[in-house]
């Protein structure tokens, strides 16, 4: 067993990523991710690696992509706005079939927003994250530990599939300071031949782009690309159950408000409610197994967001409508409260037992 | 509780721990003097500030000397308008709780030459063993080294407040003894303070030497 450390959630992150084999780090400093960056900035150069304070945001998911050209593992971290600017460039290494992590560690919006806390980039990271046709795996992690496994995941996943994978975590994951420990077992790289490596006179010229004047051609590599996402969808869906076996009521959550509600939890079953919890870890590919089970047990189901109410949508869509879905939410920064969360369970039910 | 200096100050590596110890270091410092204020002169992290514990202060009586946007949305690195009270007001004894590392040190270079000029202060690295960054002497000297520089300004002391949060258990607190014992030997600086949660305090009081009891401001979610 590995000894515990005291990390926050960045930096668990920027350790993982280390660990993982991650070399190449390219970002622009935005609270409350920028921990991410400076233990980059102080580690990177002590293990032979690269930092690189970009000039932009659009700046630094270019150098992420010409990066991964090379097929290193390589990354980049921001938060909520800076993600919006580097939209383009992850929609040109969908289009090129590059792996790479993006870790956004959302802040309350739109716009410039503030500082504090939000998950209201759900949509932003499950349905797109760019123009065209494409998708992202996209993690949430709901504790430091997670921050650092699923970083390593991350990865893995990126390259098993050639596509980008996103930590969608919130300030609070990002801030908050809990004990890790940081024994992976990090397994070997698939081998990565369509990588710009240079040819040696041995090979033909590899060629990493997202342009495709043809359309016909353009159409099957769409074609193609969504037959790896059903790839994805069918076997890297991740979830946690929480007290469901026995539930009238389900609690959807992740994240932060996935932690609130397990508070809330703990207190509705004192008083006789018989509520349990869904926590999807992937986002997308969403884990539709456990809500298509429920649906046909439970009476109700409550999202709890912070957000004005995104994975609902996929909560109603996997549940088939078969029973009555409810937000319960803030926004802007703010947190849910277990009180808030424990009122709506008391509320689902149909009044206190 | 040791004798305080007209100003401490509390320096050392991101979140070790300095703020904790700030705002429970005021909260005794008031019990031996009258005037008393905390100055918060973090200019990186906008997040976790002193200004969390103000009610108890505003309790205790003990002014806060703090930026305006401490802990609100405006994420700017700003020094408190009234900063100058520190050096100017001689009858104030105050803890400054200065940000983490070498650039949270730079704040201080303002003040260094009247501190160091009156000569009635302490100044303190505060060390966490816990820490990815710090978990050796070496590295943690690096960082002293790099707040000195930064700051204008050398240690005095050492406060080994070395620890996994709320999870702590005393053999944590106990394995880091030797940490800080190299620190001490490596940097010449006495082990002023070894600090444990308050829960833990009676299972450690008679193994550890100037054992200081803390209470934890932040509240774990």
């Amino acid at each position: 067993m590995a000894e515990k450390v005291l990390m926050k959630g960045n930096e668990a992150i920027a350790e993982a990523a280390i660990l993982a084999g991650c070399k190449h780090y390219f970002g622009y400093p935005i609270t409350p991710q920028t921990e991410i960056a400076a233990y980059m900035a102080k580690k990177m150069p002590k293990i032979g690696g690269c930092f690189l304070q970009a000039e932009s945001e659009v700046a630094a998911i270019n150098m992420v992509y010409g990066v991964a050209s090379t097929g290193k593992r390589v990354m980049t971290s921001s938060s909520s706005p800076g993600i919006s600017l580097k939209s383009e460039g992850l929609s040109y290494m969908a289009g090129s079939d590059l792996p790479c992590l993006v870790v956004n560690v959302q802040r309350g919006g739109p716009g410039l927003g503030g500082i504090q806390p939000s998950q209201a980039d759900y949509f932003q990271a499950t349905k797109g994250g760019g123009h065209g046709d494409f998708k992202m795996i996209v993690l949430a992690p709901a504790s430091v530990q997670e921050m650092a496994e699923l970083t390593v995941k991350g990865f893995e996943l990126a390259d098993k599939y050639r596509m980008t994978s996103m930590i969608l975590a919130d300030g609070t994951m990002g801030q908050m300071m809990e004990p890790v420990e940081l024994d992976f077992d990090i397994k070997e790289r698939p081998a990565t031949p369509w990588a710009t490596t240079g040819t040696k006179m041995e090979r033909e010229h590899n060629i990493v782009n997202s342009l495709s004047l043809v359309a016909e051609e353009l159409e099957q590599l769409n074609f193609a690309r969504y037959e790896r996402y059903a790839q994805v969808e069918a076997n890297e869906a991740m979830y946690e159950e929480y007290m469901t076996e026995d539930a009238d009521i389900i609690i959807a959550a992740f994240g932060i408000a996935a932690r609130v509600s397990k508070n809330a939890i703990v207190e509705a079953r004192k008083q006789g409610i018989k509520v349990g919890l869904i926590r999807p870890i992937t986002l997308w590919p969403f884990p539709k197994a456990p809500f298509e089970k429920i649906a046909d047990t439970a009476k109700a189901v409550i999202s709890v967001e912070l957000s004005m109410g995104q994975m609902i949508e996929d909560v109603k869509l996997a549940t088939q409508c078969k029973v009555p879905v409810t937000l319960c939410n803030r926004v802007g920064g703010m947190i849910p409260s277990p009180e808030q969360v424990l009122e709506a369970i008391i509320k689902a039910n149909g009044g206190a037992n | 509780m040791k004798e305080f200096k007209r100003i401490t100050l509390l320096c050392g590596h991101y979140g070790s721990g300095k703020t904790n110890v700030a705002v429970n270091m005021a909260l005794s410092l008031r019990k031996q003097r009258d005037r008393v204020a905390i100055a918060d002169l973090d200019i990186v992290n906008p997040y976790f500030r002193s200004k969390d514990s103000i009610a108890d202060f505003q309790d205790n009586g003990i002014r806060l000397i703090c930026s305006e946007y401490a802990n609100s949305n405006v994420d700017i690195p700003a020094l408190p308008q009234d900063m100058y009270a520190i050096t100017d007001d001689k009858e104030l004894s105050v803890i400054i709780d200065v940000g983490g590392d070498d650039r949270g040190a730079l704040a201080l270079g303002r003040l260094a030459p009247k501190i160091i000029e009156e000569n009635d202060y302490e100044m303190l690295m505060v060390i966490n063993c816990y820490r990815p960054l710090t978990r050796d002497a070496e590295s943690t000297i690096e960082v002293m080294r790099e707040i000195e520089y930064a700051g204008h300004i050398k240690f005095t002391g050492i406060v080994n407040n070395s620890n996994l949060g709320v999870a702590t258990t005393p053999e944590d607190v106990l394995k880091s003894v030797e940490y800080a014992r190299e620190v001490s030997e490596q940097s010449g600086l006495p082990v002023v303070y070894t600090t444990v949660n308050d829960n833990i305090y009676n299972d450690l009081c008679d193994k550890i030497e100037n054992l200081l009891p803390l209470s934890l401001q932040a509240r774990p979610v």
